[in-house]
């Protein structure tokens, strides 16, 4: 019943704001801030209470589940286990972040605004304990509209391409899953006469390979348009770089993250067989991404696009690590998933602040900032250096682990994403140059960080540190899941 | 004990020091407990200090903890020693700097020594490597310190990325490594390697292995085909020059292999690369030295050729000779580059030896430290720098004679590059009044000048402790104190013998060589220093033999070439263009249908949405 609440508090949250802010845009936003809090604290007291169940046993921690449209086997079935539990910290954390970031960003029918946030973020939320493909489904979509519209109503110039760009990409990923579901579903129901949408219960459908090969590629397309995996990623640098701050940070720190989810959870455990079949190519992706992603990063002028093509980098080591069935490399991807999110979270977060100050996203227009303003360049340093994977920050462990657990299956493969790694340095140092490093451009110096985006960026940046010099509880909370 | 006292030191290090006093102090500390830790481990006792499990997965476990040993402790009186003296000189050269930079200044410098520290201290490869990177990091923050001056950003960009290329073959090394044997500790992996060895000695994965982490020493350590960041990362401040790109970091990559030295005994066709890499770079660098004009970059290639030599004597199976010639390379070079500080210093930021000269009379204990340092460089009994090269030229000899004769050749260049800038810097008529405005150079404060001084002793009695068997009998103590670090894999090593009669011969021959050109250069440079534009074959030296125009033109340009390619072809030509024609098939057939469709996205959805109950209708109704 707690994980409904979870999703609940952010459901009514969003109807909350919406309806405060018709007399007061400040109390919208304090609603939108609290039901997020309440959501972490909730989230935060369930890591708490489970922390030694979840190193121990290999049983799913909350399992709750209620009739929805019983006539077609569709149920209200939400479960976590360690790796859901994760994904939801990083949820509400970077949820609560997002909407600290958008505070005064946002002018314009703040309302409708914190409710489409608070929405997307609970189709998040649901989309991770989802243990019903069609709720899978349902939160899936519930995600994405109120996303679309964050894009075209509070985006920058061109936001309207963007928003359709990214809606169409995932919708149309978003329809071979639903047939891909409805295969299944219907397989699963010659077989064993039960109609059902339950994860459970399809974990034991026997598929023939031929089928299965095909009902996979239904839900493989649609986690790698979401991951994004190259050459699917087309959608991701407009719709970021239109987006507005929260959004972009939504979009790189959660939403992508679901793709990354749908291929552990479902297409590794729905599918072993044909997933196994093609590993090498998924890992060629995976590596291909990798150093293409990094490639057009070093080619980009407009910061937020640079940004979202480190995400195409970074997520290619996702798709790596997955697809080398290893231990080790599924730890390191889970860890990637976190510390990617913190990082590139932080990486918009900081482009959002820089684009209210000096009105252009164009690193070109930029440089020297370090001497105005210190306290952001600290900052910058820290995620730059997190972003080119420097050790004592978590996405260090995170590739690192990724690597390592790769080398002995592919090491050719292998090879070329550590490519990725001197591209990493070269994109993020030149960013970092750009912006802050340099003779000072501009007529008047921009203010340093305010106590509320100081707020922010600390404790993103603590959280990377703790996460680079302690690892080990993070890879505790997942070890059960992967081990499976 | 220990180990918490260090550890509480590190944590201090952390902390941003305010004002230098904290900032030397903190170093001065961790000076005091190396010194403490050496006496301990020279009484016999090392340890291995368990902090915490930082990563443990499935079967492999890498702990966070740090080992004392010989290696270690050697190298900690070092990093501490003259990070210390560095740390001071610091505090009076950096004084310019308003206090918020002066603080960002020591805070980086603190983080090095931190890093540094690290680095020699893991008892794995992985805190090795945290280290090895930690130290990349402070060393593209020191350059580009004055960060408004792009050129010095990018120079540090380029520190960075080339040391990135060389950090990757340490990674995959440890991916072997882990592959291979399942661990990443030191002494776990040693014992499994020595117990293996007759099925391991020259087998691809040690081979592979000891070649993927020399590549990291190529970058870190500056040697060939890595070593051009090393003279553009003279754009840091002076003292960082001295403590990062002389005495310290850059030689990581000699501690990161004298550390391996089993796994590279047991790869003896690695070993011939390193050798022939180092003797090639220390060649290389020296012919570039001779030509150059800007005193900083004069010391900087001296580096990189006194790194070659380093690795020759790793290559030759020199382990002692290579640490100790790390040893005694950190105190004269650390000395000559503060010595050139102090010039600078004096001459207000002027680094072109062209408008020196005659600065002898100006700055008398920056001109006796320098000529010392000089002497020592040169390799004249009974400086520091005799001994460590002498011990490497032996070794070289008894593998290979073709080694000694270039090693006694660059040695020889040495010498007389050196002298060059001794002479042209300290010798002859004073040529920079029109740079100071009339007025003449000054000799540096105290704070300046005693780590010259301190540095400069060292520089004289440092080789002392490594007199060869030959010249007095078991007094080389430092071959002593190392023997555990390098006993496992002496077993395995086959070594040579040299007479003595042949000893003296080589130890004569490379002293006369350097004397004689020592006289040359002193008696060409100090009345006729060269101030015009080099011509013909000089030039080529002066431009460092064009190596970075052909990396800029067979690697950066591409590089920019193929990322401008796929951001205007591929993105927006190709899958962009895709994109948009599906799209504007799709809304063209849709105005077919107009009538069924509003355009507007909401409709869309709530059009699917119908769409997917009225599919379960007809299913309901099927199944019935």
């Amino acid at each position: 019943m707690i994980l409904v609440w979870m999703i609940g508090i952010l459901l009514a949250g969003g109807f909350l704001c919406w309806l405060l802010a018709r007399w007061n845009t400040q109390l919208s936003k304090w609603a939108a801030l609290l039901s997020l809090a309440a959501g972490l604290l909730i989230v935060g007291s369930v890591a708490w209470q489970y922390g030694d169940t979840v190193r121990s046993q290999a049983t799913w921690l909350i399992d709750y589940r209620i009739n929805w449209i019983p006539a077609f086997g569709i149920s209200f079935h939400v479960a976590i286990d360690g790796l859901s539990l994760v994904l939801l910290l990083l949820t509400f954390f970077l949820g609560l972040l997002a909407v600290l970031c958008s505070w005064n960003e946002i002018r314009e029918r703040t309302g409708f605004y914190f409710f489409n946030l608070l929405w997307t973020l609970a189709g998040i939320s649901g989309v991770f304990m989802a243990m019903d493909l069609f709720l899978f489904y349902f939160f899936w979509e519930v995600m994405l509209v109120p996303m679309y519209f964050l894009i075209a109503i509070w985006g920058d110039s061109n936001r309207r391409y963007a928003a359709y760009k990214f809606f169409i990409f995932t919708q149309a990923g978003g329809l071979l899953m639903l047939l891909a579901i409805l295969a299944l579903y219907f397989v699963n129901a010659t077989q064993s006469g039960v109609y059902t949408f339950d994860y459970f219960d399809l974990l034991n459908v026997s598929l023939a390979p031929e089928t299965a090969r095909w009902i996979m590629a239904g839900f493989l397309i649609a986690f790698a348009v979401k991951l994004p995996v190259v050459p699917f990623h087309n959608w991701l640098p407009d719709a970021h770089s239109e987006a507005p701050t929260a959004g972009s940070l939504i979009l790189a720190g959660l939403l992508l993250k679901t793709g990354a989810y749908g291929i552990i959870r479902f297409v590794l455990t729905l599918f072993p067989q044909a997933a196994a079949d093609i590993a090498w190519w998924a890992m060629l992706f995976g590596a291909v991404g990798i150093v293409y992603g990094a490639m057009l990063a070093y080619a980009q002028t407009d910061l937020k696009r640079l940004i979202a093509y480190t995400s195409v980098s970074h997520m290619g080591f996702v798709l790596l690590g997955v697809f080398a069935f290893r231990e080790i490399a599924l730890q390191g991807v889970i860890m990637q998933l976190l510390t990617h999110g913190i990082g590139t979270g932080a990486l918009f977060a900081m482009a959002g602040m820089l684009k209210e100050r000096l009105h252009t996203r164009d690193i070109e227009k930029m440089g020297g900032l370090w001497s105005a303003m210190p306290a952001m360049g600290g900052m910058a340093l820290l995620f730059t250096m997190a972003s080119l994977g420097l050790p004592m920050l978590g996405s260090f462990i995170a590739e690192f682990l990724i690597l390592l657990g790769t080398f002995p299956v592919q090491p050719a493969l292998t090879s070329i994403a550590t490519l990725g790694l001197i591209f990493a340095a070269l994109y993020s140092l030149r960013m970092m140059q750009k912006v802050f490093l340099g003779p000072v451009k501009g007529a008047s110096p921009p203010k340093d960080l305010t106590p509320r985006e100081l707020i922010i960026m600390a404790t993103l940046g603590i959280s990377m540190v703790l996460l680079g010099l302690f690892p080990q509880p993070i890879l505790d909370m997942v070890k059960m899941t992967v081990h499976q | 004990m220990i180990g918490f006292l260090i550890n509480g030191l590190l944590r201090k290090q952390l902390s941003k020091s305010l004002t230098s006093i904290l900032g030397s102090g903190v170093i001065l500390g961790s000076f005091v407990v190396s010194l403490l830790i050496f006496f301990q481990v020279k009484q016999g006792h090392t340890a291995v200090v368990n902090l915490f499990d930082f990563i443990s997965v499935g079967k492999l476990s890498i702990p966070f903890s740090f080992q004392v040993d010989q290696l270690s402790s050697i190298f900690l009186l070092i990093i501490t020693g003259v990070g210390f003296l560095i740390h001071v000189y610091s505090a009076a050269y950096m004084h310019e700097e308003e206090g918020q930079h002066y603080a960002r200044y020591f805070a980086y410098l603190n983080l090095f020594v931190f890093s540094m520290l690290l680095l020699v201290l893991g008892s794995n490869y992985v805190i090795m490597f945290i280290g090895w990177e930690g130290v990349g990091l402070c060393s593209y923050l020191l350059i580009g310190y004055w960060f408004k001056n792009i050129d010095y950003t990018n120079a540090a960009k380029k520190a960075f990325v080339m040391n990135r290329i060389g950090d990757l073959g340490f990674l995959l090394a440890i991916f072997w490594i882990i592959g291979k044997f399942g661990t990443v500790s030191y002494g776990n992996l040693f014992e499994q390697v020595a117990a293996n060895a007759k099925t391991l000695e020259g087998s691809a994965a040690i081979v592979g292995i000891t070649l993927l982490l020399f590549i990291g020493a190529t970058g870190k350590s500056a040697q060939i085909p890595l070593y051009t960041w090393l003279p553009d990362a003279m754009a840091g401040p002076t003292p960082v020059s001295a403590l990062i790109h002389a005495a310290t970091m850059v030689t990581a990559g000699i501690y990161m292999i004298a550390r391996s030295n089993i796994l590279y005994t047991l790869a003896p066709f690695t070993n011939t690369i390193v050798a022939i890499i180092g003797l090639a770079t220390a060649l290389f660098a020296a012919t570039i030295a001779i030509k150059q004009n800007d005193i900083k970059k004069v010391l900087a290639y001296s580096t990189v050729s006194q790194l070659g030599y380093m690795f020759l004597g790793l290559g030759v199976g020199a382990y002692t000779g290579a640490v100790f010639h790390v040893m005694t390379h950190a105190f004269f070079k650390a000395l000559l580059f503060l010595g050139a500080g102090s010039v600078i210093h004096a001459m207000h930021h002027e680094q072109d030896i062209r408008r020196m000269g005659g600065l002898k009379k100006y700055l008398p204990i920056t001109h006796l430290t320098f000529l010392l340092g000089c002497i020592a460089i040169a390799g004249i009994p009974p400086f520091s720098g005799f001994f460590s090269k002498d011990e490497i030229l032996a070794a070289a000899y008894a593998a290979n004679p073709v080694y000694w004769v270039i090693g006694v050749i660059t040695a020889g260049m040495t010498a007389f590059y050196m002298f060059r800038l001794y002479a042209t810097t300290f010798l002859g008529q004073f040529r920079g009044a029109e740079h100071l405005h009339g007025h003449h150079p000054h000799e540096s404060p105290a704070a300046m000048t005693i780590p010259l001084i301190v540095l400069a002793i060292l520089s004289v009695i440092g080789g002392w402790v490594g007199i060869p068997e030959v010249l007095m009998k078991d007094a080389h103590s430092l071959e002593h104190f190392l023997d555990p670090i390098f006993a496992a894999s002496s077993k395995f090593a086959h070594p040579h013998h040299l007479s003595h009669s042949t000893e003296y011969g080589l130890m004569g021959a490379s002293v006369l060589l350097a004397v004689i050109l020592i006289f040359f250069a002193i008696g060409r440079y100090s009345k006729r220093p060269e101030l015009g534009e080099p011509t013909g074959f000089g030039k080529v030296l002066a431009n460092k033999w064009y190596v970075d125009e052909l990396y800029n033109a067979i690697i950066v340009k591409p590089l920019n070439w193929i990322g401008k390619f796929l951001n205007n072809f591929v993105e927006r030509d190709v899958i962009d263009w895709t994109v948009n024609g599906v799209g504007k098939v799709i809304s063209y057939s849709s105005r077919q249908v107009r009538l069924l469709q509003s355009g507007q996205v909401g409709s869309y959805v709530l059009l699917m949405v119908l769409g997917i109950l009225a599919f379960f209708v007809i299913q309901f109704f099927v199944k019935k």
